[in-house]
């Protein structure tokens, strides 16, 4: 056989597969957009929290034989964009999605910054917009101008709150004293976490003996470390991102920083972090949590794992799961593809997760959520939250062996 | 003034006013791709003005825009919008004209270095307040829409272009040419270097401010991570440098096809758009090293000298 007969055949072949394909999907693709970061800086973060979750929903919808509209069950079809985590992408991307691509349904960006800048065009052509990742502290202005826009993951006050709640349950417990040591990455959300927390720490009669903040990016993070060792403080609290959450964990292990209470903001609940320090993770407290015993979550955790290849973190994750099927039992239960409509029933309703139940207050928002989390053997547990079931009790640090 | 002159300014207001219409006519995609346009035109113009006629790279556009960003951020729950657009240009040509008295005295790779590591020192000085200050979240929550955007970056184009015009026609563009040339030579004749290159540096800091504090109600949220975006600088002069920075207009042909080109990318192939986006550029600089500009009139030539065989 020739190179061009066999080139034909290859292509009939082709043809005949994508025909048996499109005859099995007889029903009419329905349209998700989904943008996010893929490159820039937090393309990192989405490569653990959003886009496998946006691989693992549309698997699990269409291994169902896809969405119940109307009696009908169509399957999902995902279009996705990379924004470069930059926000005028952002806007251009859900732009494209809601007029080019005509897309019946958009999922919410990842991140504050990049949930606000798209939160008009959502709102301008009537998209239901359930964030999962966006953490303000200004959801009652957001949610009157946004009324289609959905907060999930909380907000500073409450995210700084919940460590001042553990840091005084262990207090109580006589497992610590009340010298706390506080840094915080200088960026928007560390900043502004350190902001909320100094007052609360006052008012809870904790005492301050070290503040200090260092810039985004910092590399050598020992004189920051060592600083909070000299001040012998009981507890050490960093407003940390990713890279130094990491950073400050290693520098402390190598200073020996001994305190019974350890405490690291965000990326604290991604799997790499005790995938990297072992059992000496054991005991760190870090941002958000889960109910990380519960039959969902655990259901959910393996699911994410077999399709996807990569472990859930024990926060974001299944929050970015759980919107997607806020979205998906909404579409469901009104049973069309009217976006007013299932608008509507998302505000109305409330919904049963992977993360438990999600109910709204009056400014769309949900106000139960998880707080502080806590490893303890490769699992990362909510130990606060402000309302939220399957909370376990802190248990104080011992050491970094 | 020539005959010429007057039929390039109508033509310009003619392009501008059809321009202005397409809010009207194009529908909301077509809009949110007009301000893309019309922001990199106005960044990539102020940016030639500079660079074109003095051959100095300048990397500082995130820096000023981002200035212009925050001006808005922190001024609009306290001043008028309209109030904050001056003052962002203010601040940008301030900036600019420090940076410019510091620098435009060396020679030119200082000067790149120099631009690059700004917008990180801007960055860092407002994260520093911020840290200081214990400032919250910027929200810019306005009333403002996609198509008041669209219609100020065009008037800011309006102004850019007119300005350039104005420059081109000046004895400070005329300095600025000589020194193009040869810098030793302007020395020479007398001409102010350094002084001339400052004042023209402002320009690009305080138009790239102004499309800042514009674009700030787009963003909504204004953080330093999304307000000093690195990628903002060089896309400036990548666009700049493919339209060509001869003429006045030579940014506008860059800028436009390398948008629908990168709209083109972005939308199919998220997943690989900025690999592609990078072969795109070493194409560029490959095959079009003078532009579109440089193309445009060697076709020219061809066509004319083709006419006179004939």
């Amino acid at each position: 056989m020739d190179r061009r007969r066999l080139f034909k055949l290859a292509a009939t072949t082709a043809l005949a597969t994508t025909l048996a394909a499109g005859a099995a999907l007889a029903q009419e693709a329905v349209k998700i957009g989904a943008v996010g970061p893929k490159t820039g800086g937090l393309a990192g973060g989405a490569a653990v929290s959003f886009w496998p979750n946006v691989q693992l929903w549309a698997h699990d919808v269409n291994a169902r034989g896809g969405l119940n509209i109307g009696g009908e069950m169509r399957p999902v079809e995902i279009i996705e964009y990379d924004d470069q985590t930059n926000p005028g992408e952002t806007i251009k991307a859900v732009q494209r999605l809601a007029t080019q691509d005509e897309a019946d349904f958009i999922l919410a960006p990842y991140s504050t910054g990049l949930n606000l800048a798209a939160a008009p065009i959502f709102d301008r052509f009537g998209y239901p917009m359930v964030t999962h990742t966006a953490i303000s502290d200004q959801i009652v202005e957001l949610s009157q101008r946004f009324p289609n826009m959905y907060f999930t993951l909380g907000g500073a006050t409450g995210l700084a709150g919940g460590v001042v709640e553990v840091l005084t349950k262990m207090r109580d417990a006589g497992q610590i004293g009340n010298k706390v040591a506080m840094v915080n990455v200088a960026d928007a959300f560390g900043i502004e976490l350190a902001e909320v927390a100094r007052p609360a720490f006052a008012e809870a009669g904790f005492e301050i003996v070290y503040d200090t903040s260092y810039p985004l990016g910092t590399q050598d993070l020992s004189p920051i470390v060592k600083g909070a060792a000299a001040a012998e403080p009981d507890a050490f609290v960093a407003w940390s991102y990713p890279p130094d959450t990491f950073g400050l964990t290693e520098q402390a292990m190598i200073e020996g920083l001994d305190v019974k209470a350890f405490y690291t903001a965000v990326a604290t609940s991604f799997p790499a972090y005790a995938g990297r320090f072992g059992a000496a993770a054991n005991g760190v407290l870090g941002a958000g949590g889960v109910a990380a015993t519960s039959a969902s979550f655990q259901e959910y955790a393996a699911r994410h794992e077999q399709v996807t290849g990569a472990k859930p973190d024990f926060w974001a994750s299944g929050m970015v799961y759980s919107s997607f099927q806020i979205l998906e039992q909404a579409i469901e239960a009104v049973g069309s593809l009217d976006k007013e409509a299932v608008s509507a029933y998302i505000a109305e309703n409330d919904f049963e997760t992977v993360m438990g139940t999600i109910s709204w207050d009056e400014n769309n928002n949900n106000a139960a959520y998880w707080t502080v989390g806590q490893w303890m053997d490769g699992v990362f547990n909510g130990v606060a939250s402000t309302g939220r079931e399957g909370a376990i009790e802190p248990v104080a640090k011992t050491g970094w062996e | 003034m020539k005959r010429d002159a007057w039929q390039d300014l109508a033509l310009g207001a003619v392009l501008l006013a059809v321009a202005a219409c397409l809010p009207w006519f194009g529908g909301s995609y077509w809009l949110s791709i007009g301000v893309t346009i019309a922001m990199y035109t106005v960044l990539a113009t102020s940016w030639a003005l500079f660079s074109g006629p003095t051959h100095y790279i300048s990397l500082a556009t995130t820096a000023f825009f981002g200035i212009g960003t925050y001006t808005t951020g922190l001024g609009i729950d306290h001043l008028p919008y309209w109030v904050l657009l001056p003052i962002a240009g203010v601040l940008g040509a301030v900036l600019a004209g420090l940076v410019g008295l510091a620098t435009l005295r060396l020679s030119g790779v200082y000067f790149v270095i120099f631009t690059l590591g700004l917008a990180e020192l801007v960055r860092q000085i407002i994260t520093w307040v911020q840290n200081f200050s214990g400032q919250k979240g910027l929200y810019v929550l306005t009333d403002i829409t996609e198509a008041d955007i669209y219609w100020q970056l065009l008037g800011l184009a309006g102004i850019v272009f007119l300005g350039g015009w104005a420059i081109g026609r000046s004895r400070l563009g005329f300095a600025l040419r000589i020194i193009g040339d040869d810098e030793t030579v302007a020395r020479h004749s007398g001409i102010n270097t350094a002084r001339a290159k400052v004042i023209l540096f402002m320009v690009p800091g305080a138009v790239a401010a102004i499309a800042g504090a514009i674009l700030a109600p787009r963003y909504v949220y204004i953080e330093p991570l999304l307000a000093f975006t690195p990628m903002l600088s060089f896309q400036v002069v990548i666009m700049a440098l493919l339209g060509g920075t001869g003429r006045l207009w030579g940014p506008l042909v860059g800028v436009i096809p390398f948008t629908f080109l990168w709209e083109a990318i972005s939308a199919s192939f998220p997943n690989q758009t900025t690999l592609l986006l990078g072969l795109c550029f070493l194409l560029i600089v490959y095959l079009l090293p003078k532009g579109f500009v440089g193309l445009i009139e060697s076709v020219r030539r061809w066509a004319k000298s083709r006419e006179g065989y004939a």
